[in-house]
């Protein structure tokens, strides 16, 4: 089935209109980063609300080296990851002392003190005005990433990856203790299974995650720039799992899809968009309490991942 | 104590205090490798912190634990698992949303890991099933079982893990007189291979299933013996008569 989606997501790509090629794309990045949200939040029941500073991590760690050290996309792309995931080692160490809402907090203060570095170096970041990464530099060995086509199944590729690692991690054994720990975690203690570890592990992957969506964003799309490490790049996520059904594979991805086309067409009749997203959100919450795809496994498909 | 050789777990001058309460209060313990050992006590005697600093779910205000002759004091609650120490909780702690088979799979994996890695999980689990006799609802959500069958499952969890002691937390509070003829016939079967230190308040199975009996209140050991000596033990007696 997931085979499917990543084929069916290539064959999109030579059908689409080019305003929505280009949207769909951009869809596929953002849905790396939900995919990564959903490995903490879906399956392991942490819930932060400082993802933004993750993705960030990704987007300057792969922007910064490039415009300022004069790395090519190749290498620039695989540090946006790692510092990605460092800052999940070293934010994870500190804010998995807490829980529930200590959690949040916490995760929110980390975002917003990231949001307020970016800011004060505006020297090298450009703060909210952002950086262009020019065209020239965006390319990996003889692939143009600026060029629509290319960047289209580059997106594909990296949304497959990462689906296919996502799936690969929830039916290992870890998977399988994370999930234990999202439903009780005292009593998978009391199994012999160490919850810091593992939840440490679920924050670290999925602040990889949000890295490499950042870092591809960066090259994909040539602009890095810090509304990305605002709140609202924390909670986009937690909306795209909400919508799409936390705990599922694909849920994510369709999440991603209908919030990003919600917004896009709203915001073309209204400027109070925002009052609409979210009035369709709360019914949404009302009709479908575990998120699309959540509850229509739990009505008509048990075998959905 | 000439004991301390064949001991497997040993307790001295254990204590917990809870503010200015003393739930267990210096006690000296010990459990020899293949009993089968009822603790019995009124309401609020210590019974439940007792076994929880035993398998390290809280940690002790004073005192030190050993577990086959090595301190495990400050060892944390997953690694004395590992050393082969299960509990199972007095109120049912399952994974109500999984299934039966992954709520067994996670200390089967648990036990593979460490002692015949690429096992299967599926075998094992399934075994840990077969052995309550929940082996054919294995797929169905452990919420929706019965509450009798609920305890077994919570049993199950912790025979999956293969443990050298079992402790068991009033294990049949709340079972059917059948279930509980089932229960008395499954540790009888467990104390084969695992020792076993059990909370039950239902003296009919503590007089049927222990070879020795620790009777505790206000958090100190009362009295300890064969289930005849017990019995017959004045001072048990007057505890419970509340004389």
């Amino acid at each position: 089935m997931h085979g499917g989606v990543i084929a069916a997501l290539v064959v999109l790509g030579f059908v689409l209109p080019e305003y929505h090629h280009g949207a769909m794309a951009r869809i596929l990045v953002l849905a790396v980063f939900a995919l990564g949200y959903n490995v903490l939040f879906g399956y392991t029941g942490l819930l932060s609300l400082g993802h933004a500073m993750f993705f960030a991590a990704g987007l300057y760690g792969t922007g910064l080296a490039m415009q300022q050290l004069g790395w090519s996309a190749a290498a620039a792309l695989p540090f946006g990851i790692a510092c990605g995931a460092a800052l999940g080692l070293v934010v994870g160490v500190l804010a998995l002392r807490t829980i529930g809402v200590g959690f949040m907090i916490v995760t929110l203060m980390f975002a917003q003190a990231g949001y307020l570095t970016s800011l004060y170096f505006t020297e090298y970041t450009r703060g909210d005005e952002g950086f262009t990464i020019p065209q020239a530099a965006r390319a990996i060995g003889g692939l143009d990433l600026s060029n629509a086509d290319t960047r289209y199944l580059v997106a594909v590729a990296l949304f497959g990856v990462a689906m296919l690692l996502k799936l690969w991690l929830v039916r290992s054994p870890a998977g399988r203790v994370m999930v234990a720990i999202r439903e009780n975690e005292e009593r998978t203690r009391m199994l012999g299974f160490d919850p810091f570890r593992y939840k440490l592990m679920a924050l670290v992957v999925s602040a990889a995650f949000a890295g490499a969506a950042g870092a591809a964003y960066g090259v994909l799309f040539g602009y890095v720039g810090a509304t990305f490490a605002s709140i609202q790049y924390s909670i986009l996520p937690l909306l795209y799992v909400l919508l799409g059904g936390a705990g599922t594979v694909i849920g994510p991805l369709i999440g991603t899809v209908l919030m990003f086309y919600l917004v896009d067409f709203t915001s073309s009749l209204t400027s109070a968009y925002n009052l609409v997203v979210g009035v369709a959100l709360v019914a949404l919450i009302l009709v479908a309490r575990k998120g699309i795809l959540g509850t229509i496994r739990d009505k008509w498909a048990r075998w959905i991942p | 104590m000439s004991t301390v050789s064949t001991s497997l777990i040993a307790t001295e001058g254990l204590t917990r205090d809870f503010g200015g309460l003393r739930a267990v209060d210096h006690v000296d313990f010990s459990l020899e490798k293949g009993e089968v050992r009822a603790v019995i006590g009124p309401n609020g005697a210590g019974k439940t912190t007792f076994v929880s600093l035993l398998c390290g779910r809280i940690p002790p205000s004073e005192g030190r634990i050993r577990y086959e002759g090595r301190d495990i004091t400050r060892l944390p609650a997953h690694r004395r698992v590992a050393l082969g120490i299960a509990y199972t909780f007095q109120i049912t702690s399952i994974f109500a949303n999984l299934t039966l088979f992954d709520n067994v799979a996670l200390p089967a994996q648990k036990h593979l890991s460490l002692h015949h890695p690429g096992g299967s999980i599926r075998d094992y689990g399934m075994a840990a099933l077969e052995r309550v006799g929940l082996a054919d609802r294995a797929e169905e959500q452990a919420g929706n079982l019965s509450y009798g069958h609920q305890r077994l499952l919570e049993i199950a969890m912790g025979l999956a893990i293969h443990p050298r002691l079992l402790i068991l937390d009033e294990p049949t509070q709340g079972l059917a007189e059948g279930e509980i003829a089932r229960f008395e016939a499954l540790v009888r079967e467990v104390a084969q291979e695992s020792t076993v230190l059990l909370i039950e308040h239902n003296m009919d199975v503590v007089m049927n299933l222990a070879s020795r009996i620790t009777v505790l209140n206000f958090g100190a050991i009362l009295a300890e013996g064969t289930p005849e000596e017990i019995r017959a033990n004045e001072a048990v007696q007057a505890a419970y008569l509340g004389g």
